[in-house]
């Protein structure tokens, strides 16, 4: 029995990789053939860094997603104090609107701000691109940073905050001092969460921004649109690579922050 | 200081960036160019039913595809060691973490009539066969990218599952089929709910997977909707009504999810 789990694990994770090595594989391939190997080059990932769209795409994607998770982060979490200070009914309306990006479909978030630009850029003189690119990715961010924080502040002692007021602190020192602490592991991952959901969008991106502004996801479906071009391998396994070291490099903190608490923990 | 003013600016951008432009799909959905209001759009969703019925089919088929595989899956990783499942569950998702297109082109790639399973049946003498453009590319594609959805909700209910449970339930006298359906099963239901939510609505909204997977025959509900906007069709009206109906389907389908969900704790 347990064999037989191992097997169908191995099963299924084979599925879930072959065609990702496969990608990788071809992107050694001198030819653009895609199914035969007939001899090992570097020159699509030479002619990757000179393609200047990519290029331009890859800063775009970092610039919007900082930008974007940023200021998410910043007014997500004055959002959820406000919103945790709430009487019932106006948070529970609250609360529904910004679930409305999680639970609707991306299509019809990015469609939805479409017209929403489409009905501005007729009378204000909006053009589609950074600007409308940068809104619209906030619009998605801002509700994970709150469904991060709100939790913290659902956990932590109300009277903290008012004990730090009685013994001296302005009301922005209690805040710093005591409130910050408490919720900050809320705002990181929820910044994040924001920051990779920016960096991995394509949809919303694709319908809010114009031809100045292209991320690489954008970049990516143009080059699939085309002929095939081995370039996208080559991406893919340097993208694959990123994952893998920031996935190990998360792994490590994680574990070294478990044994750190678990030492507390024994002391 | 009123500390519930902290939250004007997001309040304000929440009317202004996802509550306008909700309304206004609805706005857009129920009006002619001219602004008066007109049901015709919403009627004329009715010509595309062979599309909303291919969407819902073929995502319902990759659904119940992800939940038999996944089902296994999330239970061998439940059931490990502690310290392995953090680096096996991480092992699982990692694919996840490329963008979706790649994932996808990746398939197109594999399936297409050059690609390397065509070659690798040419080997033994078989095909080639028509792999890509074909609908089971389209639900193919979407199983792939959708799995680990299904894993995670999975794995994080049966992980709660204390071993004592199964231990009871064969002293108890039920063997290991009863065991999973009397024991695994009724537990793990929060997790299948959530597990089909997170797979359907983005199945049966893409329209990238259609296009790269399924070629010019296997149109979606996405697809439909993107050629209304940024497409030769241009007509906003008309996708506007697309979306609404759109949202609602997904509405009625959450609901019903909600319904099996004995803590009602899907996101609603």
């Amino acid at each position: 029995m347990k064999k037989l789990g191992k097997f169908y694990l191995i099963l299924v994770l084979l599925f879930l990789y072959v065609p990702i090595f496969v990608l990788i594989v071809f992107s050694f391939n001198e030819t653009k053939s895609r199914s035969v190997f007939s001899g090992f080059t570097l020159d699509w990932y030479k002619r990757l860094f000179h393609n200047k769209i990519i290029i331009s795409s890859l800063v775009n994607t970092i610039l919007v997603a900082v930008a974007a998770s940023i200021i998410s982060t910043v007014m997500g979490t004055l959002a959820a104090i406000g919103i945790h200070s709430m009487r019932k009914v106006p948070k529970a309306v609250v609360m529904n609107i910004t679930n409305m990006p999680i639970i609707n479909p991306e299509i019809v978030t990015g469609v939805s701000l479409m017209l929403l630009f489409v009905f501005f850029a007729a009378r204000m003189n909006l053009e589609f691109g950074f600007v409308t690119l940068l809104i619209a990715h906030i619009t998605f961010d801002v509700p994970y940073v709150i469904l991060n924080v709100m939790p913290k502040f659902n956990q932590m002692d109300p009277h903290i905050y008012e004990a730090a007021q009685d013994l001296g602190c302005s009301p922005i020192q209690a805040f710093r001092k005591v409130v910050l602490p408490e919720i900050m592991p809320g705002v990181v991952s929820g910044f994040l969460m924001s920051f990779t959901y920016s960096l991995d969008d394509f949809v919303v991106s694709y319908f809010t921004t114009g031809s100045t502004s292209q991320t690489l996801p954008i970049t990516i479906y143009s080059m699939t649109r085309r002929k095939v071009s081995p370039e996208i391998n080559a991406l893919s396994t340097l993208i694959f690579v990123a994952v893998v070291i920031v996935l190990i490099i998360k792994n490590i903190i994680e574990n070294k922050s478990a044994a750190k608490n678990k030492t507390v923990g024994e002391v | 200081m009123k500390l519930k003013y902290f939250s004007a600016p997001y309040i304000i951008w929440m009317v202004v960036f996802i509550a306008v432009p909700l309304l206004l799909i609805a706005y857009f959905a129920f009006t002619t160019d001219g602004g008066s209001f007109t049901v015709k759009y919403i009627s004329d969703v009715g010509q595309y039913a062979n599309i909303f019925i291919r969407s819902i089919w073929l995502s319902l088929i990759a659904t119940a595809i992800c939940l038999v595989v996944a089902y296994p899956v999330a239970f061998i990783l439940s059931r490990m060691e502690k310290h392995k499942q953090g680096t096996m569950l991480m092992i699982v998702m990692l694919p996840m973490w490329m963008n979706f297109l790649l994932r996808t082109y990746a398939w197109m790639t594999l399936l297409g009539n050059n690609g390397i399973i065509n070659h690798l049946f040419g080997l033994v003498g078989l095909g080639p066969y028509k792999l890509i453009n074909t609908s089971g590319a389209v639900v193919l594609g979407m199983v792939y990218n959708y799995l680990p959805f299904m894993i995670l909700p999975l794995y994080s209910v049966m992980e709660k599952i204390d071993k004592s449970m199964f231990e009871a339930a064969s002293d108890l006298g039920c063997n290991s089929t009863q065991t999973l359906f009397r024991v695994v099963v009724p537990l793990s239901v929060p997790g299948i709910t959530s597990g089909i939510t997170m797979v359907f609505v983005p199945a049966i909204s893409t329209f990238i997977i259609s296009r790269m997977l399924g070629g010019g025959s296997n149109l979606l509900i996405g697809d439909l909707i993107e050629m209304q906007f940024l497409g030769n069709a241009y007509n906003p009206h008309l996708g506007a009504a697309i979306s609404l109906v759109l949202m609602v389907i997904i509405l009625v389908i959450m609901t019903v999810m909600n319904q099996f969900d004995p803590e009602d704790q899907v996101l609603m």
